[in-house]
């Protein structure tokens, strides 16, 4: 069965699980900033190992996040092949015709996709170690600067969580809707892609006609519970900074300053 | 010629914090044109069964063997399968795509690879048994009334035509009338179809109605076998599955310990009042 783990929370406990939402949503844009410093690999070995550490410590399977990522494997290597054929400059190492490997392109292709593996894997640990009803907090907190000019922050937040959490119900509806028709003789899985496209109409029309039916029964029982939006609305579990989140916060700051460092050296010694 | 579940085992989300034991060790045989009831609480583990019935899910250990025929075992064998046991999912309505009625019962012996008229044939017939009116049959299926989406549904998998009709609460969420219209249905189904019928519920007065043996399901387990007059008077054990015996079988205890003299096997509301009626008289 297909199973999408991105942005879906991981029910155990651990110290990164206890971390304010918010902290840990600072933390990992930090995370991500911090992977568009690093030039060399060295830094990408020291982020590797950080972010296994991370992982660790949030007891989260590592086979968990790895199946995560693969929804996402084509846009890697898509990107990395981008990289490849269409970097210029360094020593050709293979050429037919009109297209060229060169040596810089490969040290790119491969520099994009540990980029892009780590931010993923880095932004999926705030998802999965985050209730979506603490994640929203975050967000809108995180955004609330941003009203005065007229940032529907809330309203954002709460799109985002409601679209958060209906990933999976929606997998489920999916799945079950796909069950059914394949008990009717539906075959999802062979012929060319036109066939394909079309075996998708018995699952496609269903399912949106089911997003519809819930978007409208969400909207009422929102309603019913008098949900006006941001005006006036209070929380009954406030948010609390303590001190492991400073403590947090200082290892990323850490993490930053070796980042930094390790750039320097590399700078020095020109490792690439 | 039967359905044999053998040693069946089957966890969700192996390896994960989300692990769940769904069917433990399940093993049992429902003999060609029986009808059966499956009845346990939310949860305990009866769509995940039924769903092995039609090689949808696959035991992670032991087997289903179909008259002789082991269906998990040869992959090209799936479509035949599929068609030999019609499982009508909970709210099947939800599964309706096509423009029209007609088109949307075709659907499924399109797919098995009928001729036309074959096809033409099938859809007919099975929107007759379930009584949607021919006028009915060039309409979207979306402008039918609740009852009348599922029953199109039904007809949709009767089509197929099986030889086991499997149905998971084929009732849920309808109105007395469309309830009895539906069970009287089935009935009709299995009599004069002479089809294998499983039906899975929550009403016991349903599976008192119309089902020859029940099958009690609790956290994956099969915990209660026999005919309706075994597993109702067996009030307490239901109870203790947070499950409940039929309405007639509450009468009946609450007559008896009241000094009246009624059988204590009564789970039928026309058994209650011919009992009820001898006492009277």
């Amino acid at each position: 069965m297909l199973k999408i783990t991105i942005g879906q929370y991981y029910p155990v406990q651990s110290p990164i699980h206890r971390l304010d939402a918010r902290m840990k949503l600072l933390c990992t844009i930090i995370f991500i900033t911090v992977l568009f410093f690093i030039g060399n690999f060295l830094g990408y070995a020291f982020a590797a190992v950080f972010l296994a550490g991370m992982i660790k410590l949030s007891k989260v399977p590592p086979k968990y996040l790895i199946r995560g990522l693969r929804a996402i494997i084509f846009i890697i290597f898509f990107t990395a092949f981008l990289n490849i054929f269409f970097t210029a400059g360094g020593d050709v190492i293979f050429s037919w015709g009109p297209i060229q490997i060169t040596q810089q392109g490969l040290v790119n292709a491969l520099r994009m996709a540990v980029r892009l593996v780590m931010l993923i894997i880095g932004s999926s640990m705030l998802t999965l170690t985050t209730t979506p009803i603490q994640l929203t907090e975050a967000i809108e907190f995180g955004l609330s600067p941003f009203k005065k000019i007229g940032v529907p922050a809330h309203e954002i937040a709460m799109m985002l969580t409601i679209a958060l959490r209906f990933i999976p119900t929606l997998m489920e509806e999916m799945d079950k809707i796909m069950k059914a028709q394949m008990a009717r003789g539906a075959d999802f899985d062979t012929g060319g892609l036109f066939k394909k496209a079309k075996s998708l109409v018995p699952l496609l029309v269903p399912l949106f006609i089911s997003s519809f039916r819930r978007a409208d029964e969400l909207a009422l029982a929102m309603e019913a519970r008098c949900y006006r939006g941001d005006v006036g609305r209070t929380r009954m579990k406030q948010m609390k900074m303590r001190f492991s989140d400073y403590q947090a916060l200082a290892v990323m700051g850490l993490f930053f300053a070796t980042i930094l460092g390790i750039e320097r050296l590399a700078g020095l010694w020109g490792v690439w | 010629m039967s359905i044999q579940i053998v040693n069946v085992d089957y966890t969700y989300s192996r390896g994960t914090a989300f692990e769940k034991k769904a069917l433990n060790n399940v093993s049992l045989t429902i003999e060609k044109g029986e009808f059966v009831g499956l009845i346990g609480h939310t949860g305990s583990g009866k769509s995940t069964l039924i769903q092995h019935l039609n090689v949808l899910m696959r035991p992670d250990s032991g087997s289903i063997i179909i008259d002789g025929e082991d269906i998990g075992a040869d992959k090209s064998r799936l479509k035949a399968i599929r068609s030999k046991v019609g499982l009508v999912f909970q709210y099947p309505e939800h599964q309706l795509f096509e423009m029209t009625v007609y088109k949307d019962v075709a659907f499924g012996p399109a797919n098995a690879g009928l001729d036309a008229d074959e096809v033409n044939k099938r859809v007919l017939d099975a929107l007759a048994i379930v009584g949607i009116p021919e006028e009915l049959h060039q309409k979207s299926p979306f402008e039918l009334s609740g009852g009348q989406k599922r029953r199109v549904a039904i007809a949709g998998i009767l089509a197929m035509g099986p030889e086991i009709l499997v149905l998971d609460e084929p009732t849920a969420g309808l109105d007395p009338r469309g309830r009895d219209e539906i069970l009287n249905q089935i009935k009709i189904m299995h009599e004069k179809l002479k089809l294998t019928v499983i039906l899975v519920s929550h009403s016991m007065e349903d599976i008192a109605r119309l089902a020859d043996r029940i099958f009690v399901i609790n956290h994956g387990e099969i915990v209660m076998s026999g005919t309706p007059a075994e597993i109702f008077v067996q009030t307490d054990a239901l109870e203790s599955l947070g499950l409940s015996s039929t309405q007639s079988t509450y009468v009946a205890r609450r007559l008896r310990a009241a000094g009246f003299d009624v059988p204590e096997d009564i789970y039928t509301v026309d058994a209650a009042v011919s009992a009820i009626l001898k006492v009277l008289m």
